[in-house]
């Protein structure tokens, strides 16, 4: 045990997802050992962070201001909307600089064993968007895991009154990966949604 | 690993008694189970609950699972039925290899009321049997045939679950008593239920606050107990109903934690 200061930023440190008690010992002395201004800097960036850092007011997404870059973007298609869990798959699929329509964020997935129901989920916004007529086509793009297809499935049953285009990413093999390493559900999936080569 | 610095610095002597290739204390070891519960560990990692069927309750990390590029991939998802090959470790065994068996997860999510069911069987299961590797063989079979019931979409979603779940308690000791009274012994169609006694009580022994539900729902809880699906089948939407309510009451009040996963579970 250390006194004060640096066991009170030990323990703060140490509650963060990841760190244990001897990384969390090393960043503090890493601190401790580390220039004022290098220190002042990160004290600013986290206190900015909860300050000016909110969620979109449309999309759920995180942004500094009341709505978010994607849904101020008058480019963007609006007839579009791409359904994903968290703000982290907004910026995956940001990275692959293709899709050029709008999102919105769950908040999480479907996940009863958690205690995680639909109404714990911004559904009931995203049906508010859908009621508008601009939207066409509705890309569920939750995680390819048990409770992402779970909450697909929810929402397609949901939207399907609504007549709108629901399509769900596809999953297959992984690029760079050997055929043989393939379970048998992706597999199946792979062969489910397997293309004609044309030419 | 520090198993095997010790064995380099323990000399030629102590070698001379092992076999070649012999891994001595590594101690791997084999059994299938159902995947009953993930959680996320550190950055790709999941603890992976699981029903086995020699073992009992095992936690096990699968590593790297979360990555695209996992060897486990689908595998190691609730509901699947899998092979694995397990190391002991010091708090939670490591998943080495998996096949799959069987996956039971593709049919079931398809079908929401189907998925809300099964959720709530993977839960009950992981909290009646509550401790870890003790074998639990009938539980395992139990758990087995109920997901495959629910796979097939033979019987309505809500009958298999209360199949199972009054079938699991009765395995686990804590059948309701459905055709005597459940203080006295005597036996005959009862009309009061009280949770609290185990099951139907006789006028004599009715507790203050028992429910008198109606005899059909009753009758339906004895054939979901006994597997008679063709009276369950036949049963009226009302005393489905009823009879889910006080299978989910008497689960409760023997489980002591509440499941949470029955709240949402959706009728079809």
């Amino acid at each position: 045990m250390y006194e004060g200061a640096v066991q009170n930023l030990i323990d703060e440190l140490g509650r963060l997802p990841g760190v244990g008690p001897k990384s969390a010992q090393r960043l503090a002395f890493h601190l401790l050992a580390a220039e004022t201004a290098d220190v002042k800097r990160l004290v600013s960036a986290l206190t900015e962070v909860k300050e000016r850092v909110r969620f979109c007011a449309v999309c759920g997404n995180v942004s500094e201001e009341n709505e978010c870059r994607v849904c101020r973007d008058p480019k963007r298609d609006s007839a579009v909307i791409c359904v994903v869990e968290e703000s982290k798959d907004v910026v995956a699929i940001e990275r692959m600089r293709e899709f050029r329509g709008r999102y919105h964020v769950l908040g999480g997935a479907i996940s009863p064993i958690e205690g995680v129901g639909p109404d714990d989920l911004r559904i009931k916004e995203l049906m508010t968007r859908l009621s508008n007529d601009e939207v066409t086509e509705l890309i569920l793009a939750t995680d390819p895991n048990l409770e992402g297809e779970a909450t697909a499935t929810y929402l397609a049953r949901l939207v399907k009154p609504l007549g709108l285009k629901v399509t769900r990413l596809a999953s297959g093999l992984p690029v760079g990966g050997d055929l043989e390493y393939a379970d048998e559900v992706t597999l199946g999936r792979a062969f489910e949604g397997r293309r004609s080569l044309e030419f | 690993m520090r198993r095997g610095v010790r064995e380099r610095r323990s000399g030629p002597q102590v070698r001379a008694h092992r076999r070649i290739r012999d891994n001595g204390g590594v101690s791997l070891y084999r059994d299938e189970g159902v995947v009953l519960r993930t959680q996320k560990l550190g950055e790709a990692d999941r603890i992976v609950t699981l029903l086995t069927r020699r073992t009992g309750l095992v936690r096990a990390v699968g590593k790297g699972v979360r990555r695209t590029k996992s060897r486990f991939g689908a595998r190691l998802e609730p509901f699947s039925h899998v092979d694995l090959q397990l190391h002991t470790g010091r708090t939670l065994d490591v998943i080495t290899q998996a096949v799959t068996v069987r996956a039971y997860g593709e049919s079931i999510v398809a079908d929401y009321p189907r998925y809300t069911a099964a959720t709530a069987m993977l839960e009950t299961a992981e909290k009646i049997v509550a401790v870890e590797k003790d074998p639990v063989l009938r539980q395992f079979l139990l758990l087995i045939g109920a997901l495959r019931t629910l796979g097939e979409d033979t019987h309505d979603p809500r009958l298999v679950l209360d199949a199972y779940l009054v079938r699991s308690l009765s395995v686990a000791g804590y059948a309701p008593a459905l055709e005597e009274c459940a203080r006295c012994g005597a036996r005959g169609e009862h009309r009061a239920f009280a949770v609290h006694t185990g099951g139907m009580v006789c006028t004599v022994c009715r507790p203050h606050g028992a429910a008198s539900p109606a005899p059909e729902s009753v009758r339906l809880m004895a054939a979901l107990l006994r597997g008679d699906w063709r009276a369950a089948d036949a049963s009226e939407e009302r005393h489905r109903n009823e009879c889910s309510g006080l299978v989910a009451a008497y689960l409760q009040w023997h489980l002591e934690n509440g499941i949470r996963s029955l709240r949402l579970v959706e009728r079809s």
